[in-house]
């Protein structure tokens, strides 16, 4: 009993240093053949959940392997990477960034090795130019030097005007651009051979919808990505979900907050009143509403006072 | 250009660049410590004595910047009727944020501006000082405490390209009365001028150049040419930069709004005045 004991305190101690080089594996489950989600949690990233908010995802050809957004932290990313290693040894040929938000790329470091391509939407080269230097020092100092500083912004070697298919091997992904929506460089991805679409954070289930790029854009794209043959999709954050069912909750969040903005607009009240008032009906049927949706009110105001 | 100006226009100058690399060279768990305060009345106010400005005007601003790129701010005056001094100038200053001195305002003399709102950038957790200077040639202080946006809020433009879609576009709207305007005949008006106030503190990734800093940094707003408020602004004022004041119209039948940038373009525009009974 006390040699037992003896063993298992001598293998924790032997054993730590072992788990800390050779990665956790990410949780994921395939939800379709050949289609791999982590569904990160519904949280601000910290230093506690390690940046691991955002779904991600990898799709498994014949060939290769294509990784769909890599995580909040590189320490996520080799979790994602291990995750991936675990179940195919394919070579992974592309990570696809769905834009330039730091819970959706900071993981990008873990992969940047050679034979790899990293693929993004025209407009975040610029986008990770202009914010990424900010994102890393704002979140140094919220998720600590330990995890950020390993971070490096890698932007894509393949750019993506309009559209562009990713071939895997016998399984094509259709890459797509939009205009500014959710944020000046959203992507989706779209595996043809499950029907799966991979939104970004051109979807949110759950998770109050962040506008960082236009509303008035955002709204206007909804029945275009309504209309894509998908069956079923994987947001940016939350869960899993039918499609285009999983885009109500979203449609009808947009629609108030434009609504009562247009209002507070006419009225002539001051933008403070939007924060204070604009989707106040939407709070009961959100995770984070508070975090966020006095900053899509005063973005959308300053927005739709030029309309 | 004074000293003050500079300011608006070159970030880091003389004890700001000291500042800053003190912060550097402290790390960033000295950084929350640092106060740069001292260093700005310096550069911006030449040092000169400030005095406690609770009672002369207030700073209004949400605790937490919820959108790094565009916090609103109001300045209010306290003053009041009765007092014989009147506000000349409002300074604001963003402690910690690249270019601190976010904007000086002047206020008419005959216009009685009494309150003026605009948003502006805010990087990350600082103070924001309001300095005005009274009549009476003295400096009054005030400030509160931002706390730093969370999340994947930044500082920069959402939409560039609508951004530079509206450049030069002026617009002027008038409110009904300000609520007190039955017994001061005050009113309320707002000018926004679309312009994408760039920084030009970001690198560009794919050119390796910096983007050159392109804002308003002029901006005079009167009735029948007798000035009402006026801005220096610098790149700490939000894209599109959006000013809403109280004023006491003085009977003229038109408004005027001229602004000017850093390339020298200026955009002017009036607009008819309504009738003050709305």
């Amino acid at each position: 009993m006390a040699r037992s004991a003896l063993f298992v305190v001598l293998l924790l101690i032997f054993a730590a240093p072992c788990l800390g080089a050779a990665p956790q594996e990410l949780d994921v489950h395939e939800i379709a053949p050949g289609v791999f989600v982590h569904n990160g949690q519904i949280a601000l990233m910290t230093k506690e959940n390690e940046g691991d908010i955002a779904n991600v995802g990898f799709v498994v050809g014949s060939d290769a392997v294509a990784v769909i957004d890599t995580g909040g932290s590189v320490r996520e990313g080799r979790q994602l990477l291990a995750a991936i290693r675990a179940r195919t040894h394919k070579p992974i040929r592309y990570v696809v960034n769905t834009h330039a938000h730091p819970d959706h790329l900071f993981g990008n470091g873990a992969f940047d090795r050679p034979g790899t391509s990293f693929v993004g939407a025209r407009n975040l080269p610029r986008a990770l130019a202009v914010r990424g230097p900010h994102y890393i020092e704002a979140f140094r100092q919220i998720m600590g030097a330990e995890l950020i500083d390993e971070v490096r912004l890698v932007p894509p070697s393949l750019l993506v005007d309009d559209s562009l298919t990713l071939d895997l091997g016998g399984r094509s992904l259709v890459l797509q651009t939009w205009p500014t929506a959710h944020s000046d460089c959203d992507l989706t991805v779209y595996d043809q051979q499950s029907r799966t679409l991979f939104a970004g954070d051109l979807v949110f289930v759950s998770h109050i919808p962040v506008m960082d790029g236009s509303l008035s854009g955002w709204r206007g794209l909804l029945d275009k990505l309504a209309a894509l043959p998908a069956q079923r999709v994987v947001p940016g954050h939350g869960p899993v979900g039918d499609w285009p069912a999983a885009l109500a909750d979203e449609r009808r969040y947009l629609d108030t907050l434009a609504t009562d903005i247009h209002q507070l607009i006419a009225q002539g009240r001051p933008i403070t009143d939007a924060a204070n008032s604009a989707a106040a009906s939407e709070r009961p049927k959100w995770q984070l509403f508070d975090d966020y949706n006095a900053r899509n009110a005063t973005a959308a105001f300053s927005q739709m006072e030029w309309e | 250009m004074t000293a003050a100006a500079r300011l608006l226009r070159v970030p880091l100058s003389g004890v700001l660049l000291i500042g800053v690399l003190l912060i550097v060279s402290f790390a960033s768990a000295k950084a929350e410590d640092y106060d740069p305060w001292p260093g700005l009345v310096q550069d911006i106010f030449n040092n000169r004595p400030m005095n406690d400005g609770a009672e002369v005007l207030a700073i209004e601003m949400p605790a937490r910047a919820e959108d790094a790129s565009l916090v609103p701010v109001t300045l209010r005056s306290k003053l009041s009727p009765a007092d014989t001094r009147r506000i000349k100038t409002i300074t604001l200053v963003i402690d910690k944020n690249p270019a601190p001195m976010a904007a000086k305002f002047t206020l008419g003399q005959d216009a009685n501006v009494t309150a003026i709102s605009t948003r502006v950038r805010v990087n990350s957790y600082t103070d924001v000082h309001a300095v005005a200077e009274l009549s009476d040639g003295q400096l009054y202080v005030t400030k509160v405490y931002v706390k730093a946006s969370g999340g994947c809020s930044a500082p920069a433009a959402k939409n560039p390209e609508e951004a530079q879609a509206h450049i030069g576009q002026l617009r002027y709207r008038q409110f009904t009365q300000a609520s007190d305007g039955a017994t001061s005949g005050a009113r309320e008006a707002q000018v926004m001028v679309g312009h994408p106030n760039n920084s030009g503190l970001q690198m560009d990734q794919v050119t390796q150049l910096y983007i050159p800093a392109f804002f308003i940094d002029d901006l005079k707003l009167s009735q029948d040419g007798s000035l009402v408020l006026a801005m220096e602004g610098g790149i700490s004022i939000s894209e599109d930069p959006n000013i809403r004041f109280t004023y006491v119209p003085n009977g003229a039948k038109h408004f005027e709004a001229e602004a000017k940038d850093t390339q020298g373009h200026v955009f002017q525009h009036e607009w008819p005045v309504e009738s003050s009974g709305s």
